[in-house]
């Protein structure tokens, strides 16, 4: 039975050798943050790149994912409907604002609705008009929205947070926070938190996992 | 499919390499079944030992090589570390890309037009202070010890080595480590050869064997530049090849076969001079001196290379004043009478070389590119790490001399009975094409931040989508810097002409040697002005598209190169 949750079987990430997570469990039910919160080189980036099937090869990781009761372990990334955010906003430095918006946007949709889903998301992140602009030229602030539209319009069935707001100043960290919870809150997305800011986890109000450095 | 291309890019690259090999190796012990020739002797190797003036040949050969490479390194390494961080090496920063883009023969006829007793070295300076009212009678170009040879390799080598050398700082932290070793005492040139150069020695040992078998089996330049009777090893053999006397194949491929012993020797040789200089370089480190503040060296290595980048541009610049000149009696230092019609006159017969000159070079660059985008895109989609081993296969055919495997390549051609077709020629090029394609390429495409690509499979896109929509367009600069590097390599290809054509094509290359025998300046400076600006034109468009295209996107300026 479909109930739009993200689940994590038994998920266990080794390198070299060496176990990062072992046996994780989780999770996420939709219009939900949970946060998973655990120091550097705990393999927190990694388990989401291995969520979204971008993982590196070099990692050996047994377990499943499934979302909405499906099992999409060995898909390719781009059928799983699993949208990221990374640290940087990553928007495509040769397409205007508009295009890295309609980039997003599945195939098969007409122009006219296209143009028009562009326009709902730049007036949805406050930024009407920006189509043409130039994304370098555009605040750390704005960026972050326009990233998180971005993969809005992908459609995405999960989203996945990798610590996309520890490099904003601190004054803008707290609205760029709310806008992204608002917004994963009010599409009923399952949301999957990576981060060591406490302040991120206090924020996101979901339960907390603590991952440490597995013991071997 | 993409898995398919580093086996095809292999066939492609290496197999004629190869094959060429072999089919060289095979008739200087007496066999090629085209000429049915089928008993193995020893007579091609006697034939060749008992021909007259060899020792000079070889000697010709080995001490040109040698010389070329250990001045221009020395040129390079005392120029950076004298100047480090200074404005000098800012300046030939900038001017380093003009020359780096002319062709070796043109690099050649520059210096001969500077340099001869007639040419424009001895112009400016006649007769107020040398008091000669004629051209001196005494021969400069070509000398019999081949010193123009040197000269003229030396102005080649140095951009490249330079280019080479100042990536390779890029990638260490040169200016904390000079910092540090300054700190204790160091003179700023003894901390850099202490500190810096063993860091980046590593990256550019291979460059520097590439330069050495380039200057021992050098043959469009000692066309024009080295002495004639002997003339140096490779220029000979080519001359065995082009006789009449078809039995005279097999000597040539004997020749051949010495040419690769001997580079192969002289590589050896150069390796273990390498391991010495390591050991005694070592102990000099251990040892603690300190070094002076070295002005003096700093002037020296500032001389040294001015006189190349000056030299080197004003034989570009006498080129095409003699391409413009009615009338330039000696001793002046400019023509009296001026002209286009040296360029009309000569527009017929330049259409025909021009055109096969462009559209091999293009096609063979984008070959190439096409080459070397799948199989860098394999390596990242199926994550197949690249070894260093696939380096030293990249620089097998800069390494090989080209005289040692392509008559080989030649026979192969004419088996398969491509020979002296334009899809031959094409091949021929793209044998020494690819690895200079490679290397551009490979680095800005492996640097690229693979989270745009995650990024983007994650928003839904395909492996084939990314790499059009995200990867291409945002990597637009180096791609296409990566093919006029590759078109410029072809334009100045000499020798995979004159063997993959089958002697039935002619490029401004080809035609520009065959000139500069003889003949007339004017025309001369015609076709070899010509022959160095395509590959300057191909480079303004490289630079200039991907800026237009982009003027109105900042984040893209990062990927300038």
């Amino acid at each position: 039975m479909a109930d739009g949750t993200l689940r994590l079987k038994d998920v266990t990430i080794a390198l070299a050798g060496q176990t990062l997570v072992g046996g994780l469990s989780l999770a996420v039910p939709p219009a939900q943050v949970v946060t998973v919160m655990g120091p550097s080189g705990s393999g927190k980036s990694t388990l989401l790149s291995w969520i979204c099937g971008s993982v590196d090869p070099a990692f050996a990781i047994s377990g499943r994912v499934e979302l909405d009761c499906e099992d999409i372990t060995g898909l390719p990334p781009e059928t799983r409907r699993v949208g990221i955010l990374f640290q940087d906003d990553l928007l495509f430095p040769h397409l205007s604002v508009g295009e890295n918006l309609a980039f997003g946007i599945p195939r098969g949709i007409g122009v006219g609705e296209r143009r028009k889903r562009v326009r709902e998301a730049l007036a949805e992140a406050e930024l009407s008009g920006f189509e043409d602009r130039d994304p370098a030229t555009l605040s750390g602030g704005q960026r972050a929205r326009i990233a998180l539209m971005r993969t809005l319009l992908a459609e995405p069935k999960a989203l996945l947070l990798d610590e996309p707001f520890s490099r904003l100043d601190a004054a803008l960290r707290d609205r760029i926070r709310r806008f992204t919870f608002d917004h994963a809150v009010e599409r009923g997305l399952p949301t999957l938190l990576v981060t060591h800011d406490p302040d991120d986890a206090a924020a996101a109000a979901g339960p907390i996992v603590e991952i440490d450095i597995a013991s071997c | 499919m993409l898995r398919w291309f580093p086996a095809l890019t292999l066939v492609l690259f290496l197999g004629p390499v190869v094959a060429g090999l072999v089919g060289t190796w095979v008739p200087a012990f007496g066999i090629l079944p085209t000429l049915g020739a089928m008993t193995p002797s020893m007579a091609p190797w006697r034939q060749l030992f008992a021909a007259p003036g060899l020792g000079t040949s070889l000697a010709l050969t080995l001490g040109t090589g040698f010389a070329a490479t250990l001045v221009s390194l020395a040129i390079v390494v005392g120029f950076l570390a004298s100047c480090h961080g200074r404005q000098p090496v800012v300046l030939v920063r900038k001017l380093l890309a003009p020359l780096l883009a002319v062709p070796h023969v043109a690099v050649a006829i520059g210096f001969a037009f500077l340099a001869s007793p007639s040419g424009w070295a001895v112009r400016l300076v006649s007769p107020w202070l040398t008091g000669w009212d004629r051209p001196p009678d005494i021969a400069t170009v070509p000398d019999v010890y081949g010193i123009a040879l040197v000269c003229g390799l030396v102005l080649k080598e140095v951009p490249f080595l330079l280019l080479i050398t100042l990536g390779a700082l890029g990638q260490v932290p040169a200016d904390r480590t000079l910092a540090v070793a300054r700190s204790m005492g160091y003179g700023p040139a003894t901390a850099w050869l202490k500190t810096v150069l063993p860091m980046v020695w590593p990256q550019i040992r291979l460059p520097v064997f590439a330069v050495l078998a380039y200057s021992l089996s050098v043959v469009d330049m000692a066309l024009v530049l080295a002495p004639g009777t002997p003339p140096p090893l490779a220029p000979r053999i080519l001359r065995w090849f082009n006789d009449p006397e078809l039995g005279r194949h097999f000597l040539a491929a004997a020749g051949a076969c010495l040419q690769f012993l001997l580079v192969a020797g002289s590589i050896v040789l150069l390796y273990g001079g390498d391991r010495l200089a390591a050991r005694m370089g070592r102990r000099w480190i251990a040892a603690g001196g300190r070094g002076h503040s070295g002005q003096i060296a700093r002037r020296a290595g500032m001389a040294a290379m001015l006189m190349v980048f000056a030299m080197g541009l004003a034989g570009i610049l006498g080129m095409a004043i003699w391409s413009v000149a009615r009338r330039w009696r000696w001793p002046d230092a400019f023509p009296s009478v001026w002209t286009a019609d040296n360029w009309t006159r000569q527009a017929d017969a330049l259409a025909w070389p021009g055109w096969t000159t462009v559209t091999v070079a293009f096609a063979a660059a984008l070959i190439a590119i096409a080459l070397v985008l799948g199989c860098l895109e394999n390596e990242q989609r199926n994550g197949v790490a690249p070894g260093s081993r696939v380096l030293w296969l990249i620089y097998a055919p800069l390494l090989a001399p080209q005289i040692g495997f392509l008559f080989g390549v030649q026979v192969l051609f004419v088996s398969a009975g491509l020979d002296g077709t334009w899809a031959a020629l094409v091949w021929g090029h793209l044998l020494f094409v690819l690895p200079y394609v490679f290397l551009a390429l490979a680095d800005p495409w492996r640097r690229l931040d693979e989270r745009y690509a995650r990024t983007a499979r994650c928003l839904g896109a395909t492996p084939d989508r990314v790499f059009w929509r995200v990867k291409l367009p945002m990597l637009l600069r180096p791609v296409l810097f990566a093919l006029a590097v590759g078109f410029a390599v072809s334009i100045g290809e000499y020798l995979p002409t004159v063997f993959a054509g089958g002697g039935r094509f002619a490029t401004l290359t080809t035609e520009a040697v065959s000139l500069a025998s003889g003949g007339d300046r004017r025309v001369i400076g015609v076709y070899s002005f010509l022959q160095a600006l395509l590959p300057w034109i191909g480079f303004m468009l490289a630079i200039g598209v991907p800026a237009w295209f982009y003027r109105d996107r900042r984040g893209m300026k990062v990927f300038a190169n």
